[in-house]
Parts: structure tokens; C-alpha cells; sequence
């Protein structure tokens, strides 16, 4: 224990702090660029993560737990969503035999 | 007793409920006999109640149930029965039996015979809440209830679009009376912190403060007693009552609901009595009423607008006897009067039901032979409200008029004129109807009969009251005692001593009365002349009239001018108002907010362009602007 938290000290927190900003940006670009609502909701699950690990981090620096007693309810609750998510995309592919968002334009006035 | 006392309203309000829940499976019989059975119970309740107060010289005050507390204030449910209070109950009972009985049989062959019933005794139960009430609460709702029966059986034969509406005329007058009542009383609890008489009247009578505030409240009581009393300028309702059955007028419009104003000011006569400017108001209204009532009945044709005319006339007389300060005389002939008043209703209900239904006096004519009792009786009551002597109308009359002399000479002339009329008209009304020839169609002379004995019987009764009623207040001069003044002192003490005036002597008092007999007399002549000896007879409508009499016909187009500075600003207001305010303000902005938003709703949906990538993108800016907001502002 007493190691691992050592190797964690022995990065600055302003590099874990840069290292979820590059991720979470990456899951905001993805977000918006994709067509395919898979990658989209890839990219959510990299937003979320980049959130864990910044939490973990934080969490270790302040020699806090609730941080990470904090990260495993976003798990549980990603889990969640990843089941009731990816069943919404097989239905919308069993009914327009795609993925693709933009064939999904029908939500209009 | 007294322990019984409320039973006096209760079994009214019993018959009420009986009859309004069995008007249409009770048969007539048994309706007629519930609704007359409780009120005759009621009644002998009642007697016993005097004799009890009479022998006990003071009244009982009998607390029911704390009816409401609100901050200092404590209102209980409570009767009193005082010697004021067991008359008028002696007088509401006692004709208001005679009443049931005869409606019993002039009522017969209506189909809304139980509703009649049902109306009769819940308003014999208002009126009994109304005189019993021991503050002024309890009397505001008799005094309410009696108005709302009044305007039922005014407009009892609802379908006639004319009774319906004289009925809402009913309304719509007696709730301007009873705002200034209620303002009245609200003012009494802000001055006195109670609306009790047996906290507020030894208050007012220590003077605890004078001057202003009573004459206030004096002043909003005495509206109330405008409006219910049918006085100037709130007198037009009463003749159009009369569209309801002529029971309804004897009972409500002649002996006792609109008696309630004079009851309601000779309960409060110490308030009255420290205010001299009120006094004074009531005074001039009451004989300007009375001048004004007696001149429009001098021509009227229809055989019950005279009556009301005269009943209107005759209130006034009573308001002029409280004004100059004649308590007892004002309530002398609130007694007397119910009694012949009912009976010339009565009367006159019996030759409307023996002439088919007719009303209008030009179609009346000979019926001295065949209504006999009818006809007697009629004349009774017609001797009594002219007072003649030895009948009931007369010693009571001489009194306020013997004490409106000790107060004016001017306004105890009119009120001498004003009985002058009153014998003319009423005689002209008598000669009218009873002598000459008939002049209706030959239908109705083939019809006509004498009423059957349940009409007859409570004539006759009342008939041998206004002939004894007066002798209960024989004044001093005539060798009596007058009892009734005696009996009522107690009521009246803490005003007598601050109305001192000048003893009448006793030459004088026989003067005066001479002088009212006699002007009397000369009405009478004169109607007897020019009714009777030249058969003179009213033209019919649309014949030319001399002037000054169809000024009187036309009852001073006080209607139309009520209806020209009243009604049609009102009608042009609320056109206003309606057509303006209402569809132009209110609507438009209702109606202007909903089609804004239709606007705005269809441009603003363009956003919605269903490209899910679009909704992210429009997301993330929207999380970007909140979390630039929260840090900027942090």
C-alpha cells in the first residue's frame, strides 16, 4: 500500500490533472465529431473515467477515501447506463438497420 | 318558562322542514295543520312567556351556545325576551296563526300549496330569531332570513316574468338597507367591543362617549330600517311585493317583517335617543313617507297597491312617533296597525278570491250584500286605520301625533293632512269596492260568494282586535292608564328621562284630538259624496286625467326617475365595463398572452431540427456557459 501511494506521489498532480483535461476533451470531441452512436457512447464512458482517475487523484493527494468510495458509485451507475444505453442502440438498429445519429432526424418539429 | 323559549323559533323552523320535505307526498289537510299547529304552539308558548315577563317585571335573557369568539369579541347565541320582544313574539304568532289558518283556505287550489307552508313558517321562524335575538348578530340573520322569505313569496308564482322581478326588486332594495345595518353593527363592536343590547345599551347610557360616533351608528341602523320598512327613498319595493299571495302581504308586508325597522330602532332607543341630528332624519323621513304614501294611494285602483300605499304611509307615522321620541306610541301602533293591516289584507283577499282573481277596484262595485262578514270586517279595519274612535288605530295614532305636536307644529299639520288622506283613501277604497253597482264582467258577478270559514274566522278575530287593541293604551286624559306604556317602561327608561318635553294640557290633548277626528271625519264625508252619492268611479287607463292626479296615478314616477338617474347609469356603466374593460382589458391580455406564445412557440420550434449531433453540440455549449458563469462568478 504504502508503495503504490509513493509511486503516485511520485507524479506531480498537475500531470494527472492535464492527463483527464486531454481525455475528458478527447470524449467532448468525440462526442460531437462521431456519427456512429457507438464511438458516441464510447467517448461518454471516456468523459466519465476521465472524472474517476481525477477523483482517485485528488483522493490520494488529500489522504481522503470518500473520493474513491465516490468513483465506485459512478461505476456502479456507468454500468448501469452502459446496459440500458447499448440496449437502446440494438433497438435502433433492428429498426433502421443503422447506427448512424443523423438517419436518426425524425425527433423534430 | 323560560326554559322553554327556544322552543318559540324551533318549532316553526320544525314545520318548515316537515312541510318542505312533504309538500309534494303530505296531502293538503295535513300540511295546512302542521304549519298552522306549530305556530298556534308556538304562540301559547308565547302567552305564557308575557304573563311570566309581565308578572316578573323584567326580561329573561336565556343564552343558548357561544355562537363565535373572535379576538376580544364574544358573540353568543341568545335570546331575550323582554316586554318589548314578548309583544312583537304575542303578534307574530298570534296573526301569524290567523295567517296559516286563512292561507289554509285562500291558498286551496294552488299547486305550490306546501311550498307556501314551507315559506310561511321558516319565515315565522327568521322573524321570531329576529325579535328574539339578544344582540344585534342574531337579529341580523332573522333580519336577513326574513328578507330572503320575503323575497320567495314575493316571487311565489315565479313564472310571471313581472312577480319574479318584483320579487329580485324586494331584494335588491332590502340588502342596501342591510349593508347600512351591517356597517351599523360592525361599527357597534368597534365602539362597545360587543354586539349585545345588555352590553352596549348601559354604556351608551353612561355616556361613555357621545356626539359623533352615535350618530353614526344611528344613522347606518336607521338605513337598515329604510330599507326593511319600506321608507323614503328605498319605499318602492313594498307596492310591488304585492305581486305575492295576499297572505304573504298581510303576514310579511303589512304586520310584521316590515314592522322590523321600527322594532329594531325602539330596541336601540338609547343609541337614538343620544343622537338628536338621527332623530331628526328619522322624523322627516318618516312623515315625508307617510305625506308621500298617503298622496300616491289616493288614486291607485288596484285594490291591494292601496293597501300598500297605506301600509307604507302608515310605517311612516310609525317612524315619525320614534323620531319626536314616542317610543310607546311608535310600538302602540306597530301593535295595532299588524292587526288591522292584516285584517284589510285579509279583507281584501277574501273579495279578490270572491271576484275571480281581480284586483282593480273599477271592476269591483256592490259587493256590500254578498260578502257580509267580508264587508264588516273591512269596515272595522277601515275605521281603525282612519282613526275613528273607540277603534285601535285611533289611540294610537293620537298619541304620535299628541307628541309630534309637543315637537313641531309644523310637521303635526301634515301628519294631520296625512290622516285626513289616509280616511279618504281608505273609505274611497271601502265605497269602491262594497257599494254601488258590480261593475265586473257577468263570469265574475256569477261567481261571487262569501270566502269559506277558515278565511272568515281569522277576519273576525282579527276584527275584534282592532277594536280592543286600542284599549290597552287609553291615554291618561281619556280616564285610562295606557298599559301598554306602563307594561313597556322598563324597555324605554334609560331614554325617558333625557326626552323631557312639555306636558300637553289636558284642554289641549282633547283639542288635538278633536281636530284628527274630525279631519277625519270630512275625508270620510267627502269620499262618501263622491264615491257613493255621485258613483263617481276612476277612468280607465289611457283617458285623459287631470294632472295632479296622474301625477299621484304614477306614484311621482319615483320608478322611472329611479330608473333614469339609477338603473340606466348603472346599465350604461356596466356596458361599459363589459364591452371595455372586460372584452377589450381582461380578454385581451388573456387572450394576448396566448397568442404570444403561439408566436414565439412557432419560431422558437425551428430549433428543434432533430439532428441528434446538433442537440450534443447545443449540450456541451450549455454546460460551457454554466461552468464559465460558476467560475467567473466565483
Amino acid at each position: 500500500m504504502e508503495t503504490l501511494t509513493k509511486t503516485i506521489h511520485g507524479i506531480p498532480l498537475n500531470h494527472y490533472i492535464m492527463l483527464c483535461a486531454i481525455i475528458f476533451s478527447i470524449g467532448v470531441i468525440g462526442v460531437l465529431i462521431r456519427r456512429n452512436a457507438i464511438v458516441i457512447f464510447m467517448s461518454v464512458e471516456l468523459m466519465l473515467n476521465s472524472v474517476n482517475l481525477l477523483l482517485t487523484a485528488f483522493s490520494v493527494y488529500r489522504g481522503d477515501a470518500t473520493g474513491q468510495v465516490f468513483v465506485f458509485f459512478i461505476m456502479a451507475l456507468a454500468a448501469a447506463e452502459v446496459a440500458v444505453g447499448l440496449a437502446i442502440i440494438v433497438m435502433i438498429y433492428r429498426n433502421t438497420n443503422s447506427i448512424d445519429i443523423n438517419v436518426l432526424n425524425r425527433l423534430k418539429w | 318558562m323560560d326554559k322553554y323559549i327556544w322552543l318559540i323559533p324551533v318549532l316553526p323552523l320544525a314545520g318548515f322542514i316537515i312541510n318542505g320535505i312533504g309538500r309534494n307526498t303530505l296531502s293538503k289537510g295535513v300540511i295546512g295543520f302542521i304549519g298552522s299547529l306549530m305556530v298556534m304552539v308556538s304562540f301559547a308558548i308565547s302567552v305564557g312567556l308575557f304573563f311570566e315577563v309581565k308578572s316578573a317585571g323584567h326580561g329573561f335573557d336565556v343564552k343558548l351556545f357561544d355562537w363565535f369568539a373572535a379576538g376580544s369579541v364574544h358573540v353568543s347565541f341568545a335570546f331575550l325576551v323582554d316586554q318589548l320582544s314578548s309583544i312583537m313574539l304575542l303578534i307574530i304568532t298570534g296573526v301569524g296563526f290567523l295567517i296559516h289558518v286563512y292561507s289554509a283556505g285562500y291558498m286551496h287550489d294552488d299547486a305550490g300549496f306546501g311550498k307556501f307552508f314551507a315559506y310561511l313558517n321558516l319565515f315565522i321562524f327568521f322573524m321570531l330569531l329576529l325579535v328574539m335575538g339578544s344582540n344585534y348578530l342574531v337579529m341580523f340573520i332573522g333580519w336577513e332570513g326574513v328578507g330572503l322569505c320575503s323575497y320567495l313569496l314575493i316571487g311565489f308564482w315565479y313564472t310571471n316574468p313581472d312577480y319574479a322581478d318584483a320579487a329580485k326588486k324586494a331584494f335588491v332594495m332590502n340588502r342596501i338597507g342591510d349593508l347600512g345595518f351591517i356597517l351599523g353593527i360592525f361599527l357597534l363592536i368597534i365602539f362597545f367591543g360587543s354586539t349585545a343590547f345588555a352590553d352596549i345599551f348601559p354604556k351608551a347610557a353612561n355616556k361613555e362617549f357621545a356626539g359623533v360616533p352615535f350618530t353614526l351608528i344611528t344613522i347606518l341602523l336607521f338605513v337598515g330600517a329604510v330599507g326593511k320598512s319600506a321608507q323614503l327613498p328605498l319605499f318602492t319595493w313594498l307596492p310591488d311585493a304585492m305581486a305575492g299571495p295576499t297572505p304573504v302581504s298581510a303576514l310579511i308586508h303589512a304586520a310584521t317583517m316590515v314592522t322590523a325597522g321600527v322594532y329594531m330602532i325602539a330596541r336601540s332607543n338609547i343609541l337614538f335617543t343620544l343622537a338628536p341630528v338621527t332623530m331628526h332624519i328619522v322624523a322627516v323621513i318618516g312623515l315625508t313617507t307617510a305625506v308621500i304614501a298617503a298622496l300616491i294611494a289616493l288614486t291607485q285602483t288596484d285594490i291591494k297597491k292601496v293597501l300598500a300605499y297605506s301600509t307604507v304611509s302608515q310605517l311612516g307615522y310609525m317612524f315619525l312617533g320614534l323620531g319626536v321620541g314616542a317610543y310607546t306610541g311608535a310600538f302602540f301602533h306597530v301593535l295595532t296597525h299588524a292587526f288591522f293591516k292584516a285584517l284589510l289584507f285579509l279583507g281584501a283577499g277574501s273579495v279578490i278570491h270572491a271576484v275571480s282573481g281581480e284586483q282593480d277596484m273599477r271592476n269591483m262595485g256592490g259587493l256590500k250584500g254578498k260578502l257580509k262578514i267580508t264587508f264588516i270586517t273591512m269596515l272595522i279595519g277601515t275605521l281603525a286605520i282612519s282613526g275613528i274612535p273607540p277603534f285601535a288605530g285611533f289611540f294610537s295614532k293620537d298619541e304620535i301625533l299628541a307628541h309630534t305636536f309637543m315637537h313641531s307644529t309644523p310637521m303635526y299639520i301634515i301628519g294631520v293632512v296625512t290622516a285626513m288622506f289616509t280616511a279618504f283613501y281608505m273609505f274611497r277604497m271601502l265605497y269602491l269596492t262594497f257599494y254601488g253597482k258590480f261593475r265586473g264582467t257577468h263570469e265574475q258577478e256569477h261567481h261571487l260568494h262569501e270566502s269559506p270559514a277558515s278565511m272568515t274566522i281569522p277576519l273576525a278575530v282579527l276584527a275584534v282586535l282592532s277594536i280592543a287593541a286600542g284599549f290597552i293604551g287609553v291615554p291618561e286624559v281619556l280616564g285610562g292608564h295606557h298599559a301598554l306604556g306602563q307594561f313597556l317602561a322598563p324597555v324605554f327608561a334609560k331614554s325617558a328621562p333625557l326626552l323631557v318635553a312639555p306636558e300637553l294640557s289636558k284642554a289641549t290633548e282633547i283639542t288635538l284630538m278633536c281636530v284628527s277626528v274630525g279631519a277625519a271625519l270630512i275625508a270620510i264625508l267627502y269620499a262618501y259624496v263622491k264615491y257613493v252619492k255621485n258613483s263617481h268611479v276612476p277612468v280607465r287607463d289611457g283617458e285623459e286625467r287631470p294632472a295632479l292626479i296622474d301625477i299621484s296615478y304614477h306614484k311621482f314616477y319615483i320608478d322611472e326617475l329611479y330608473d333614469a338617474i339609477i338603473r340606466k347609469p348603472l346599465d350604461a356603466l356596466s356596458d361599459f365595463f363589459y364591452k371595455v374593460v372586460d372584452r377589450m382589458g381582461i380578454d385581451g391580455i388573456v387572450n394576448g398572452l396566448g397568442k404570444g406564445t403561439m408566436e414565439t412557440s412557432k419560431g422558437l420550434r425551428l430549433l428543434q431540427t432533430g439532428n441528434v449531433g446538433f442537440y450534443i453540440f447545443m449540450m456541451v455549449i450549455g454546460i460551457i456557459s454554466i461552468l464559465m458563469y460558476i467560475l467567473t462568478k466565483a
